[in-house]
């Protein structure tokens, strides 16, 4: 008997250390879905004080997961910020909301390089939030990276010293790259070329992994990997030896945005919200928490010194340039998905 | 001699494969920076952030009183389910038993979408009850399944006998069967308990806006690296664990000692 009024005590105490004012009042909500550490949180209680309304803010891990709740019609969110391949289809199965843009006049900030971009042409539905790019991390000590070239992931002399992400279209795309194709080819001789690279690179690559990979590169474990640009800012500010070279070949270009989905409750608020992300102060405190490139002109101009010469983070005009978007390859997915099977079978 | 030796590296082996990661986990939440793969010093600034970050706060609390909840609530269903599955016979038995075993093998995913469904069609707006109905709904199974075996064991004269004897039957319940098969609740609750804390698919079908558990959030943090906070709040998890289990295996030993006493007083 004891045992158990022990247990119970034990438990209770456990939940009176969480407990947290949960005091909530009638107030206006407004339900907002992310990434994690994707925002700076102290926005949210400054938002909320300032248009009094409640934010009842979550996250998710990848766009699938969120897809699949909300085409069921399971959740109810006001605004959800989500990868700019998941917006379009949502956008093209009717689940996104027009915006009126007169409530959101911070859009001026938006840079014009992610305006009319494929998933959403004429900026009806999406406003980007932030965007980042594929690229080589590599240790300046032991990398000679003037080739400036996918070349460098085929480097002999780096035997069991390269990671690569462990995605099969992010693979591919430094392969097709490099090849000189588009990485949303879908034809069979270019993406068999592909392979055959990808193959000869196996015997030179330490570990294909998901996420980990700045932690190795900072732990100097590793002398180069393929990773995303806002990974590589981070690692740089962790270990100075490390740098980050987006190949001239051409890179991937990805874009996160903000959009309303078609059940949300309150419109004008999450319109208001968006334009609040958008302001310069907002977009400042974003930038240090988050890491990827931003999308606000202002606020790229009023980042400290640092932040400005880290080509991870202010990457240059030509470089945005030669970069391509994926785009959903439909059935077509097949065939790299049978391709990277292969890969990883050898 | 040399077999004696072999026994306890191979031991050693076995512990060290099972805590090392827990021991790199604890190590790690005092460090100083942000990286797993770095120790540049102690630190308890991941205590401190723990205490600030209310996201992580609020699903510690939605964890832990769902689990609560829900762990009482299907020990009470599970164990009257399981003393009446157990009164009956034949063929109703074995099918209701098996009836029983279907949520158990039956994948999470396909729980968490059929209840997800399920509250849809009959336009349950999602939260901290549909949370909770779905953790109820996964966890009576396993009582009944860890009560069960408990009743095979006790003596079906004995609720005879105490009839006899003139107790009513709720009082041969109370004072009968329910001390007999305490430890199968028990061990139940426990497992409840557990299953809640660790679930993530169903919870994540099934939760509503601002209501999320830890599972939850620890999952979302994988796209961009598990937060040193995760290992402070897990530490501090873990040693709660750690002193409840110490606690109780001390209370039951100086309980069999005074018993053994009695016995020899005797």
């Amino acid at each position: 008997m004891k045992k158990r009024m022990l247990l119970v005590i034990a438990l209770l105490s456990l939940v009176l250390i969480a407990a947290t004012g949960c005091g909530s009042e009638e107030k206006q909500t407004l339900n907002v879905l992310n990434y994690d550490i994707y925002i700076d949180k102290s926005l949210l209680s400054e938002f909320e004080k300032a248009n009094d309304v409640k934010i009842k803010y979550d996250t998710y891990a990848t766009p699938e997961e969120m897809y699949i709740k909300a085409k069921a019609g399971a959740s109810n969110y006001d605004l959800i910020i989500s990868s700019e391949y998941m917006v379009e289809r949502m956008i093209n199965e009717g689940m996104v909301n027009k915006l009126n843009y007169d409530n959101i006049p911070n859009y001026k900030y938006i840079d014009e390089t992610f305006k009319n971009q494929p998933y959403d042409p004429e900026n009806k539905y999406a406003v980007p939030y932030f965007w980042g790019t594929l690229g080589i991390l590599y240790n300046k000590n032991t990398v000679d990276a003037s080739s400036k070239s996918w070349e460098m992931l085929w480097d002999q002399n780096h035997e069991k010293r390269i990671i690569m992400m462990d995605s099969q279209r992010d693979a591919f795309a430094a392969a097709l790259k490099l090849l000189g194709y588009s990485l949303n080819t879908v034809n069979e001789d270019e993406l068999d070329e592909a392979k055959a690279l990808l193959i000869k690179q196996r015997p030179l690559v330490m570990a294909y992994i998901t996420d980990g990979a700045p932690e190795i590169m900072i732990a100097e474990e590793a002398d180069m990997a393929l990773v995303w640009s806002g990974e590589a800012v981070s690692a740089m500010a962790e270990n100075e030896n490390l740098d980050f070279v987006i190949p001239k070949e051409g890179s991937n270009i990805w874009i996160d945005a903000m959009f309303v989905p078609s059940n949300a409750k309150n419109q004008e608020m999450a319109e208001k919200f968006i334009d609040f992300l958008c302001s310069t102060e907002a977009t400042l405190k974003d930038i240090d928490e988050v890491g990827y490139s931003t999308v606000q002109t202002e606020a790229l101009k009023q980042v400290d010194e640092e932040l400005l010469n880290n080509h991870a983070f202010n990457i240059p005009k030509e470089d945005i340039d030669k970069m391509e978007m994926f785009r959903d390859p439909k059935e077509f997915i097949d065939l790299y998905t049978q391709r990277w099977t292969e890969i990883m079978a050898e | 001699m040399v077999r004696k030796y072999l026994s306890k590296i191979y031991m050693g082996l076995i512990y060290i494969f099972l805590y090392a990661p827990i021991i790199v986990l604890v190590v790690f939440s005092f460090n100083e920076s942000k990286s797993r793969a770095n120790w540049t010093g102690f630190s308890l600034k991941w205590y401190v952030e723990l205490f600030k970050d209310t996201d992580i706060r609020s699903a510690f609390y939605y964890t832990i009183t769902i689990a609560l909840i829900a762990a009482v609530v299907s020990t009470v269903l599970g164990t009257v389910a399981a003393i009446g599955i157990n009164s009956l016979n034949g063929k109703i038995k074995s099918l209701l038993l098996n009836i029983n075993y279907l949520p158990v093998v039956n994948p999470d995913i396909v729980t968490g979408i059929s209840l997800m469904i399920l509250f849809i069609s009959f336009n349950v707006t999602f939260g901290f009850k549909t949370m909770l109905i779905s953790h109820i709904v996964f966890n009576t199974p396993y009582v009944i399944l860890s009560v069960m075996p408990k009743l095979k064991q006790l003596d079906a004269n004995m609720t005879e006998a105490a009839m006899d004897l003139g107790a009513t039957p709720m009082y041969a319940l109370r004072k009968v069967i329910i001390p007999e098969i305490k430890p199968g609740i028990i061990n139940g609750f426990l497992m409840a308990f557990t299953m809640s804390i660790d679930d993530f698919i169903i919870s994540y079908f099934t939760k509503g806006e601002g209501v999320t558990n830890l599972s939850i959030v620890i999952y979302s943090m994988a796209r961009r690296g598990v937060r040193p906070t995760i290992n402070a709040l897990s530490t501090i998890m873990l040693t709660s664990v750690l002193l409840l289990m110490i606690l109780i295996n001390k209370r039951s030993n100086d309980s069999e000692k005074s018993k053994k006493t009695i016995k020899s007083e005797v």
